[in-house]
């Protein structure tokens, strides 16, 4: 082969690993492509969907493809439960019912596969959610890789919430429910045997009893994410962008685990960026910022929750900032595409 | 694991800019040389808070951005053939090449694989005695014994199916080249902690001395830098011109004499040319004779390589320091993370990178 024919000129023509990242590329293959196709309206993109017709009624789907299928903290079962049951209530909805499929690679042996499902049915149980309906299906051998889960999710709001990325108003208190990183760098570093998963567990757990808690501040509960994929950079872009607001963090304020700290350090990453699966976003008015903290504070899983900013009363919209360490400012761009393929 | 939170503590941050404004009382012009400090400063903010006129200027330390055209052009040459297994570090990857990046090339089938470590390449090959495995080995001294080591162990092991291609580069050649530029502005340097954990300081003595400028041997967080900046500039004060090492925790004068034993038997030094910025004498290293069947280069014939650089970038201006990302007009529009025209906005110890993920724009970091 000659060098002057190594490759075609654009990369634009297939999908890319980071299509699926949760950033800027993710953002362009849905508004070109997906959507397009699917004649989606125009609104804010959430974690979960008012189901039409049904005021109080949400809906979410999530797909799992993490590698490895067990880590420490998790495996892809118990992580399925939580990514929709916290899709379900970032719209401040309680769980309902799920459904469950699983897509498995020949030659699968049956032990994994009997470990994550009876790991999806005790986390289901403990959350308190039945799994109503199901399916599962088989591919020859390279179609896939060992095991995907899809769960799909119905829930119910509670009465008093209706959070949504778009309603983030000026002055609002910005709450993170516990630190960041965890989870991304638990996968990468026991994928690839980088060691750090020696001190960490992924945070994969469900946030569905934090927004109960919450459901008292009822209209004062402004905006609910978990930042995922893409972490908390994409998590407060989007909100941003949704709600026209301009939003600024202070770097001290973030917690970071000293792991986690360390990993990005080594890998160039930053925490920022990195998935999590056990924490919350919250956007509240300045006034019940406290009562929220307290709230979230009375649950072990929002044991470390913070105050890392707010929205400023003025500012370019759909501007996420940063107040760094030395108390200089820098702008939190969305990420393009993370570098840690397949977290979740 | 405490280390992080000690050096990177807000008060003291604070303390050490307020002593770097009560010393300084001339603009200085200081080159921190390693990416990695690069973007520390911009992460942070820290240029953006020195006394009034004095600038950091941002220089070549960034490997994967140096690493000439032509090696990346061949790695795609390499990576495209059957049985071909590639590996190098993430950031080389999207790094653009003349016609395509290697991860481009993956998504159309080669094999491409990220490593964290070159022994995760000798281990590749060790599983796969039916595959080719490359490493694209690039990177300054810091990488270079890592490199040795893994080529050592290729040879203990015998294995036929292991090669390099190697593009390292030597800093102290660099640091020459820019001070007898007559354009150089660069009236201090930091160099970087990690090359010097490896090489000690001892070939910064006769620069600092021939040149008359000041070396401070710096480290990577936040509270290194301002540290080395503050020594930089006492120097500059007071008419020295020493080296003098801030990143004591890490680096003694001789440097890691074992590391420097490994690289010196695996590889030898080279002219090599530096992207962005031309030819230089004795800049880079290659493998010596007596591994040179570890060499990619050799057993993969590539012809009509034809690298073209694109025509707007301004990559070796960045790299010399002579320009801010921001002066060039394709900053942010045309050149992108997302669409690199060339490869300092893809590193992430590229200078462009630093500036695009910091949102600096160009009327807020020329003012």
């Amino acid at each position: 082969m000659s060098a002057l024919c190594p490759a075609p000129l654009h990369e634009d023509e297939v999908v890319l690993l980071g299509h699926g990242a949760g950033g800027r590329l993710s953002a362009e293959l849905l508004d070109r492509l997906i959507l397009p196709a699917l004649d989606g309206g125009p609104g804010p993109m959430e974690d979960a969907a008012l189901l039409p017709g049904y005021r109080e009624l949400v809906m979410s789907t999530d797909s799992f493809v993490v590698s490895p299928l067990f880590f420490p903290g998790g495996d892809i079962g118990s992580l399925a439960v939580h990514g929709t049951v916290n899709d379900l209530a970032m719209r401040g909805a309680w769980p309902l019912a799920l459904s469950v499929s699983f897509i498995a690679e020949e030659g699968l042996p049956l032990t994994e596969l009997r470990s994550v499902a009876v790991s999806l049915g005790k986390a289901a149980q403990q959350v308190g959610v039945p799994v109503i309906t199901g399916d599962t299906k088989v591919v020859g051998r390279g179609a896939a890789d060992r095991l995907f889960v899809n769960t799909t999710g119905i829930g119910r709001r509670h009465g008093s919430l209706h959070p949504s990325a778009a309603l983030a108003r000026p002055g609002d208190a910005v709450l993170l429910s516990g630190p960041i990183g965890l989870h991304g760098i638990t996968v990468l570093s026991t994928r690839e045997g980088l060691g750090f998963e020696a001190d960490i567990a992924s945070d994969t757990r469900p946030l569905h009893r934090l927004v109960a808690a919450l459901a008292p501040l009822g209209a004062a509960v402004h905006v609910l994410r978990d930042p995922t994929r893409g972490g908390l950079a994409a998590a407060l872009n989007e909100i941003a962008r949704d709600s026209r607001v301009a939003v600024e963090i202070e770097e001290p304020a973030v917690p970071v685990p000293q792991a986690v700290a360390s990993a990005c350090d080594m890998l160039g990453l930053d925490p920022l960026v990195v998935a999590n699966e056990g924490c919350l976003v919250a956007f509240v008015t300045a006034d019940a910022a406290e009562e929220a903290l307290t709230a979230l504070r009375s649950l072990p899983e929002g044991a470390r929750a913070v105050r890392i900013g707010e929205v400023l009363p003025e500012g370019p919209a759909a501007r996420v900032t940063l107040r760094t360490l030395v108390g200089a400012r820098r702008i939190v761009d969305m990420p393009l595409g993370e570098q840690l393929p397949r977290i979740c | 694991m405490k280390y992080l939170d000690e050096y990177r503590d807000p008060v003291l941050a604070r303390r050490l800019l307020d002593e770097l404004r009560a010393t300084a009382t001339r603009p200085w012009r200081i080159m921190e040389v390693c990416g990695g400090q690069t973007h520390t400063l911009v992460r942070q903010g820290i240029d953006e808070l020195l006394p009034a006129g004095m600038r950091m200027i941002h220089g070549p330390g960034c490997p994967v951005c140096v690493t000439p055209l032509e090696t990346l052009d061949r790695a795609v040459v390499i990576a495209a053939r059957p049985g071909v297994i590639l590996t190098s570090f993430g950031d080389m990857l999207r790094v653009p090449g003349t016609r395509t990046d290697l991860l481009s090339l993956r998504a159309r089938g080669a094999d491409v694989r990220v490593v964290y470590a070159p022994m995760d390449a000798v281990r590749l090959a060790s599983a796969h005695p039916d595959r080719q495995v490359v490493f694209l080995a690039v990177g300054f001294e810091t990488t270079a014994p890592a490199n040795a080591m893994a080529v050592l162990h290729a040879a203990r092991l015998g294995l036929p199916n292991f090669t390099m291609l190697v593009s390292h580069v030597l800093v102290p050649p660099a640091m020459t080249a820019l001070l007898q530029d007559p354009a150089c502005e660069v009236q201090a340097f930091l160099a970087a902690g990690h090359v010097c954990a490896v090489m000690g300081w001892r070939e910064y003595e006769p620069i600092a001395a021939h040149y008359r400028v000041p070396i401070v041997v710096t480290g990577f967080e936040p509270l290194d830098l301002l540290e080395g900046i503050l020594m930089a500039v006492a120097q500059l004060e007071a008419g020295r011109y020493e080296v003098e090492n801030q990143y004591a925790r890490a680096v003694r004068r001789t440097g890691n004499t074992a590391a420097q034993d490994a690289v010196r038997r695996v590889f030898r030094v080279t002219d090599r040319s530096w992207r962005g910025i031309g030819h230089l004498p004795s800049s880079g290293l290659e493998l010596a004779q007596e591994y040179s069947r570890f060499d990619a280069a050799r057993r993969f014939r590539v012809d009509g390589l034809r690298p073209a650089e694109d025509a707007e970038c301004i990559a070796g201006a960045v790299l010399t320091g002579a320009k801010l990302p921001t002066d060039c007009p394709a900053y942010g529009t045309r050149c992108t993370p997302r669409h690199p025209l060339g490869a300092p906005m893809v590193s992430s110890e590229g200078t462009c990178a630093a500036f695009h993920a910091a949102g600096r724009t160009r009327t807020r970091s020329t003012t």
